[in-house]
């Protein structure tokens, strides 16, 4: 299938530079090169910059209220199995007031592709920090600065016991579609986190690693099966060092040869080394990780709850409503 | 005798709402009419043998029974703490038959139900005329499982059992169909089936044998007095008419039910009751909250399903904005609360009619819902199938009102056939729209056409913003808003074509309407038949039946009776700001009382 046979006939109404625009783009290519028809695809929205995508999807689509995008995202999986769904929410959408609605449909793996656009603002309400905000960040609501801590995404969805998380950038193509054509094969609630610029309030977030010239050196795209090597001459790798006092392992920036060097191994059950790769970033002098951290295959959510409906179904005696009343201890008047 | 109260009281632990269930069941089976009353503490489990503790059932039985009855004439207190409770708050009348277990009496028993005395009966001031009937409860069912190898604790679990055969015998009810109908209730519980019959047949025998000086009570046979159609009958709780009119409407309309839903009370059993009936395609989710139960029904409505939530008032307020959105976006909806005691937590366990405004009002914007109400723990299931038929038919959410009293108590219910029921045809879209289709295409009543994600050609974006009214697209045109605010106004107003009249009740030709909706009926039925005047109780309220400003321009004197502080009312003056109308009102969190109401209704103005 073509991108083009996603696109809908609404004019894109992100701001011009806004990092929405590329992401809209990667996800026509991936929806045309999964192949699944405009149809059976469902795309969910809460409110905000991002949760305008439906409507330059040629999908059915269905822009809701604020937060609970993934909870009727989950109502149409659950209810219909056989659609593909997609839920678009921002870092406010999906981290403030639908947090609670986006840890539970991780924690039950309900199997949604989960575009969680990252820009660390409030862009429709006009520039106030966002939980990923960092601590100190000064917008209109926090004039002198905030005094909270920020979520890191990956944390909650490791936390919540997720089955896949990705992160990618506006501005890496490749890596976007990579990321997004991989959570709709994985079977579960897949997160994509996409780093995206605003340029009108936060113009230059995600600068570290956007800047062409620093990105091969202040990030790593991690493939599944794939040495952990990074740089622009491909010189640095990967390794976990662990503190002989404390245990704490960290991640450690090592020469590409050396044979400490990690292999990215994204269907290891146990989130510890995911955590450590998610956690990585200037804080720490480490780069930045892309591209699919986690993919691990558990029961999801729907299939679950349809599975348990058909073998009690296969089993009743009474499957009509007749059936069910003439079950009843009745009697005669 | 026609019609007789019976209440069962003692500690919450003491199996008070099975015994009372299990009476009024049988009492059913045989052919009563029956309406009952649960009446339990919102603490899983008091401190024992304290007032707090005392968990009530109440059941009026025969023919022509509207409600629970205002007060009982047999009471059964297993202990000093429900005796106390009984007297109080006067629940007998003063010729009552009082039976109550003297184990349970006491020193340590009169002060942990913090007597002052050790004279109960004095202490309370029981009436004279009050036959008081003591029965060594405790000591005879260890009597009567001295050979079983049960430890103390598990048989004095039975102790109950025996009061409930001691009432069997009181009414001369048939013990082979009593032992049957314990075995089926046990029937999870093979090895409590034999303990527990041969206690319950050692109390009727009790009564027999002892020749209690109390006469037996014999109810005129429910033949004699029928007036109702006839057919299949069994006895049922509000709350599973209610998801059972759910499960019906599915069938009919041939669709997937799904229930979004979050334990709240005294709306949990419609969740039980949905889960539990996976044998009939049912899908219900317990979902993380409130938010999250209605949201996930207006996605698997977005999808093409029968989608409901249910909920009680706080719930109902958290999902506010959530059903608001199923009125913009034009989605079938079915959200039922079963109302209780409010505001804030309020009274969890007690009956209220206090959601109606919110249900009507409750949201931002103009934003217009249906508003039903069910008037029997029967007619749930009418009213829930008539919410589902009205949501699918017109793309709109419905509100369907019931509470504690209806969800808790049980009825008489005539076991409908699917056939008989009223078809029900969703708005699907038309084929010739297939490959132009948009969110705002309506027919002629003004009703969106309903397409979802799986049928090709049809697919669109639906959304929460404003839509244009011709192209289903965002819109903030200044006509175009008000346009489509009338449009789903009109929406709502054009369903009252499809409802029934308005029926006035009891004596017509008076020049005085009593006034009420939803689940005082009963009570306001037997009021009106006291007063010999008129009754119209509305089940229909947003939109109202057409007839109802004819109704109401024929009474001289109209009384609107609600369990709130006039809330209807202030609709109805709303509606009919010419129409002069008195109200009463009782907010006790407890069913009307008749004869206040005949009391009210009987001074002249």
């Amino acid at each position: 299938m073509e991108a083009s046979q996603f696109k809908s006939d609404q004019y894109v109404r992100f701001c011009p530079g806004c990092g929405d625009h590329a992401i809209c783009m990667a996800l026509q290519k991936s929806m045309a090169q999964i192949g699944i028809p405009p149809h059976q695809v469902a795309v969910i929205s809460g409110i905000g910059c991002s949760s305008r995508m439906p409507h330059y999807l040629n999908t059915y689509g269905f822009n809701t209220i604020h937060g609970r995008g993934g909870a009727i995202a989950t109502g149409v999986k659950t209810s219909h199995p056989e659609l593909t769904v997609w839920q678009m929410s921002g870092d406010g959408d999906c981290l403030a007031i639908g947090g609670n609605h986006f840890i539970h449909e991780i924690r039950r793996n309900v199997d949604l592709n989960v575009c969680l656009f990252n820009n660390r603002i409030y862009g429709l309400t006009k520039g106030q920090y966002s939980p990923t905000s960092p601590k100190g960040f000064i917008s209109k609501s926090s004039p002198f600065g905030t005094v909270e801590r920020p979520f890191v995404p990956a944390q909650l969805v490791l936390g919540a016991g997720g089955t896949f998380f990705a992160r990618t950038l506006d501005v890496d193509m490749p890596t976007t579609v990579d990321c997004m054509v991989a959570a709709q094969q994985h079977k579960g609630c897949s997160i994509v986190e996409c780093l995206v610029n605003c340029v009108i309030f936060n113009n230059g977030t995600h600068a570290w690693i956007a800047d062409r010239e620093q990105r091969a050196e202040h990030s790593i795209i991690l493939k599944h099966g794939q040495k952990m090597i990074f740089g622009k001459e491909n010189d640095k790798g990967l390794a976990v060092e662990i503190d002989p006092q404390t245990f704490v392992p960290k991640m450690i920036v090592v020469p590409a040869d050396d044979p400490r060097v990690l292999t990215h191994d994204a269907t290891q059950v146990d989130p510890t080394l995911h955590r450590l790769l998610a956690l990585m970033g200037p804080e720490n002098e480490l780069p930045v990780a892309l591209g699919v951290i986690r993919n691990v295959e558990m029961e999801t959510y729907d299939e679950a709850v349809s599975k348990q409906i058909a073998e009690v179904r296969e089993k009743a005696k009474a499957k009509t409503f007749d059936e069910l009343t003439a079950t009843l201890d009745t009697f005669l008047l | 005798m026609k019609r007789i109260v019976v209440r069962f009281c003692g500690d919450s632990g003491d199996g008070m709402q099975l015994t009372g269930n299990m009476f009024s069941s049988l009492s059913a089976i045989l052919g009563h009419e029956i309406s009952t009353l649960p009446d339990f503490p919102a603490e899983i489990r008091a401190p024992q043998g304290t007032i707090g503790g005392v968990s009530g059932f109440q059941v009026q039985l025969g023919s022509g029974v509207y409600t629970p009855g205002d007060k009982a004439d047999v009471i059964v207190a297993m202990n000093a703490a429900a005796l106390k409770v009984s007297a109080m708050s006067k629940h007998y009348h003063d010729h009552a038959i009082i039976i109550v277990d003297t184990d349970s009496l006491t020193d340590k028993d009169l002060e942990k139900a913090q007597y002052k005395t050790q004279n109960p009966f004095e202490e309370l001031a029981i009436p004279e005329a009050v036959q008081i009937v003591p029965v060594a409860l405790t000591t005879l069912t260890k009597e009567a499982l001295k050979d079983s190898e049960m430890d103390n604790k598990s048989i004095l679990k039975c102790r109950n059992m025996f009061a409930l055969g001691l009432i069997y015998w009181l009414f001369d009810l048939p013990m082979d169909k009593a032992i049957h109908l314990l075995e089926e209730k046990f029937h999870k519980k093979p090895a409590l089936i034999a303990p527990n019959t041969k206690v319950m047949v050692d109390g009727y025998n009790y009564g027999q044998n002892l020749a209690l000086y109390v006469n037996q009570i014999r109810l005129t046979s429910h033949s004699e007095t029928v007036s109702q159609r006839s057919g299949l009958y069994t006895s049922i709780a509000g709350n599973k008419a209610t998801a059972w009119g759910l499960i019906a409407a599915a069938e009919k309309a041939g669709k997937h039910l799904f229930l979004g839903s979050y334990p709240i009370t005294p709306a949990t059993d419609i969740l039980h009751e949905l889960a539990g009936r996976k044998d009939m395609n049912v899908m219900a989710i317990q979902a993380e909250d409130e938010i999250a139960g209605v949201c996930t029904a207006i996605g698997a409505a977005f999808a093409g399903d029968l989608a409901c939530t249910s909920t009680s008032g706080p719930g109902l307020s958290l999902k506010s904005e959530a059903i608001g959105l199923a009125v913009m976006a034009e989605l079938p909806l079915v959200v039922v609360d079963v109302q209780r005691g409010g505001p804030s937590t309020g009274l969890p366990t007690k009956t209220e009619q206090t959601d109606l405004l919110q249900a009507l009002y409750g949201r931002n914007g103009e934003c217009p819902a249906v508003v039903l109400a069910a008037s029997s723990s029967a007619n749930c299931f009418d009213f829930a199938y008539q919410a589902c038929k009205i949501a699918l038919e017109n793309m709109t959410p419905v509100i369907l009102l019931t509470d504690t009293y209806l969800a808790n108590g049980t009825a008489l219910w005539r076991v409908p056939k699917l056939a008989e029921l009223p078809a029900i045809t969703p708005q699907s879209v038309p084929e010739n729209l297939k490959g132009h289709f948009n969110p705002a295409l309506r027919d002629e009543r003004g009703v969106r056409y309903w397409a979802y994600p799986g049928m090709e050609g049809y697919e669109h974006r639906n959304i929460g913003l404003e839509r244009d009214a011709e192209k289903g697209t965002i819109s903030t045109n200044p006509e175009n808003h008000e346009r489509m605010v009338l449009a789903r106004k009109r929406k709502i107003e054009q369903i009252a074509n499809s409802l029934p009249d308005l029926k006035v009740q009891g004596n017509a030709d008076s020049g005085t309407l009593l006034v009420g909706w939803g689940s005082t009926e009963g009570h306001l039925h037997a009021a009106a038949d006291e007063l010999h005047c008129a009754l119209a109780q509305f089940n229909y309220i947003c939109p109202l039946p057409k007839n109802t400003r004819e109704v109401l321009s024929r009474y001289q004197r109209i009384i609107v009776c609600e369990l709130n502080t006039g809330q209807f009312a202030a609709y109805l003056r709303a509606q009919f700001p010419d129409i002069h109308m008195e109200q009463y009102n009782e907010i006790m969190g407890q069913p009307f009382a008749v004869e206040r109401i005949v009391a009210y209704g009987s001074k002249s103005i």
